[in-house]
C-alpha cells in the first residue's frame, strides 16, 4: 500500500465506518443528552447561588465564595475521579453517567455564578434604589428591573464558559460513558483501526462548530458599545 | 464517622503515598511548566496572523482557532496518542500532550491575544514605526506589552485552565498528580490519595483564583 492508501485505511476507512456509525450517532445522542442537563442544571444552580448572593448575608456569601473558589480550582477529571472512584467508598455507588453530569454540574454553577454576579455588580447602584423607590420589593426589583440588565453583560462570557466546560462531557469516557469519545475508544478496539475516532473528531465538530460560532456572534451582537 | 474518615482521610494511607504524590505534585508542576510556554506560542502566533496578515491568512486563522476549539483536548489527546500510531506516527506520550496542548490552549491563548492586539489603537504602531523601530521591534516593545495588559486577567484565567488540564495526561499514562493518586488508590483500595491530590490541586490554585477575581472586578 502506499503512504495515501494506508493513511485512508487506517483513519478514512469506509468499511469502518459503515459498520460503526451506529454506534458513534448513539455515542453523539448520549453526549448531547449529558450536555443539555449539564448546562440546564448548572446555569440554573449557578443562577441561584448569584441571587442567594444579593441577599447579603455574610456568612453565606462567604460559604457561596468559597464553594466558588473550589470548584473554579479543581480540575473538572480529578472531581469527576473523586465522585466516581471515591463514593462508593462511603457506600454511595453512582453511575459513569451520573458523575460526568454532577462534577460538570459543580463546575459550571461556580462558572457562572462568578460571570451573573459580575453582571449584577456592573448595574449601577441607582436602578436597585430607583426599583424600590417606586415600591417594588426586594425580589421584584431583582427580577424585573437588575437580572435583565445584568444578563446581557453576563451572555458573552456565559456562553463561551458554557461552551468549553461542555466539551468535558468527553471526560465521561475516563469512567466509561459511551459519549462519543467512550464509544469512538470502543468501536476503535473492536475494528483495531483508529477509523472511529476520526468520525468521533468529526461528530464534535458538527455538534460544537455551530455553538462555537454562534458564541462569536453572541459576543458581537451582545457586546455594549463601551 | 468513623468510616469516613478510614475511607477519605485515613493518616495512615496519606502516610504511605506521600512520596509518590509528592513526585506527581512535582510533574505536574513540569507539566505546566512546559504546556504553558507551548500554548502561549501558539497564541502568539494565532494572535498575530489573525490580526496582521492579509486577508486569506487572517480568515485561516479564525477557522484554525475555530476547529480547535470546537474538538475536546482529551479527544485531540487520545487521536494522537492512540490514533496516529496507526499510521506509523509514534509521537509518545510526552508529545502527544506537547502537540496536544500547543493546539488545543494555543486556540485558546491565540482568541484572547486576538481581542488585545485589536484593542490597541492603530496609531500606536504608526507612532512606533516612526520613530524608526523596525516593525519586529514596534511590536515586541510597544504593541505587545499593551495588549497584554489590557487581557491580562483573561491570560491569567487561560493559564489557570492549562495548568488544571494537565491533569488529562493521566489518560496517557503520564505520571502526574492525578496518575499518581489514582495508581495509590488502586493499591491501597482507599479513596484518601485522591482526596490528597484534590486538596493539593486546591491549595496551588487557590491563590490564583483568587488573584483572577480581584484582576476581573477592577476592570
Amino acid at each position: 500500500m502506499g503512504g495515501l492508501d494506508s493513511f485512508l485505511f487506517s483513519f478514512f476507512n469506509a468499511k469502518v465506518m459503515a459498520s460503526y456509525l451506529p454506534m458513534i450517532a448513539q455515542g453523539l445522542g448520549l453526549t448531547v443528552l449529558l450536555a443539555l442537563l449539564v448546562v440546564v442544571a448548572g446555569l440554573a444552580l449557578g443562577l441561584a447561588l448569584a441571587v442567594l448572593r444579593c441577599l447579603g448575608v455574610r456568612p453565606l456569601n462567604l460559604l457561596i465564595i468559597f464553594v466558588v473558589d473550589l470548584f473554579r480550582a479543581l480540575p473538572p477529571l480529578v472531581i469527576l475521579v473523586l465522585l466516581f472512584f471515591g463514593l462508593p467508598a462511603a457506600g454511595i455507588s453512582v453511575s459513569g453517567f451520573a458523575a460526568t453530569w454532577l462534577s460538570l454540574t459543580l463546575v459550571l454553577m461556580a462558572f457562572s455564578e462568578e460571570i451573573y454576579w459580575a453582571g449584577i455588580t456592573a448595574v449601577p447602584k441607582g436602578q436597585w434604589e430607583a426599583a424600590r423607590s417606586t415600591g417594588l420589593t426586594f425580589f421584584q426589583a431583582l427580577r424585573m428591573v437588575v437580572l435583565p440588565q445584568a444578563l446581557r453583560i453576563a451572555i458573552p462570557p456565559l456562553t463561551n464558559r458554557t461552551i468549553a466546560i461542555t466539551k468535558g462531557t468527553a471526560l465521561g469516557s475516563v469512567v466509561g460513558v459511551s459519549e462519543i469519545l467512550g464509544a469512538a475508544q470502543s468501536a476503535m478496539s473492536f475494528s483495531a483501526n483508529p477509523t472511529p475516532l476520526t468520525m468521533g473528531a468529526i461528530a464534535y465538530l458538527v455538534l460544537f462548530i455551530p455553538v462555537v460560532a454562534l458564541g462569536r456572534w453572541i459576543e458581537t451582537r451582545f457586546a455594549w458599545k463601551r | 464517622m468513623d468510616e469516613f474518615l478510614f475511607a477519605f482521610l485515613n493518616g495512615e494511607i496519606l502516610r504511605e503515598a506521600w512520596p509518590i504524590l509528592w513526585q506527581g505534585f512535582l510533574y505536574t508542576l513540569a507539566l505546566s511548566a512546559i504546556t504553558v510556554p507551548l500554548g502561549l506560542l501558539g497564541g502568539l502566533i494565532l494572535g498575530l496572523l489573525s490580526t496582521s496578515g492579509p486577508r486569506a491568512v487572517r480568515w485561516a486563522a479564525a477557522a484554525w482557532t475555530d476547529l480547535f476549539r470546537a474538538i475536546p483536548p482529551l479527544v485531540l489527546l487520545v487521536f494522537l496518542y492512540a490514533g496516529l500510531p496507526f499510521a506509523g506516527i509514534d509521537v509518545g506520550a510526552w508529545g502527544a500532550v506537547a502537540i496536544g496542548f500547543f493546539l488545543n490552549t494555543g486556540a485558546y491563548y491565540g482568541e484572547v491575544l486576538r481581542a488585545g492586539l485589536g484593542s490597541v489603537p492603530r496609531g500606536q504602531m504608526e507612532a512606533a514605526r516612526s520613530t524608526g523601530l523596525s516593525h519586529g521591534q514596534a511590536l515586541a516593545y510597544v504593541v505587545l506589552p499593551q495588549a497584554v495588559r489590557n487581557v491580562l486577567p483573561d491570560l491569567v484565567s487561560n493559564t489557570l485552565e492549562v495548568v488544571k488540564l494537565t491533569s488529562i495526561a493521566s489518560v496517557v499514562a503520564l505520571p502526574e498528580l492525578l496518575f499518581q493518586a489514582r495508581q495509590a488508590q488502586n493499591a491501597t483500595y482507599n479513596a484518601t490519595p485522591i482526596v490528597a491530590a484534590a486538596v493539593a490541586y486546591f491549595v496551588l490554585l487557590w491563590p490564583v483564583v483568587r488573584v483572577i477575581s480581584r484582576l476581573e472586578n477592577k476592570r
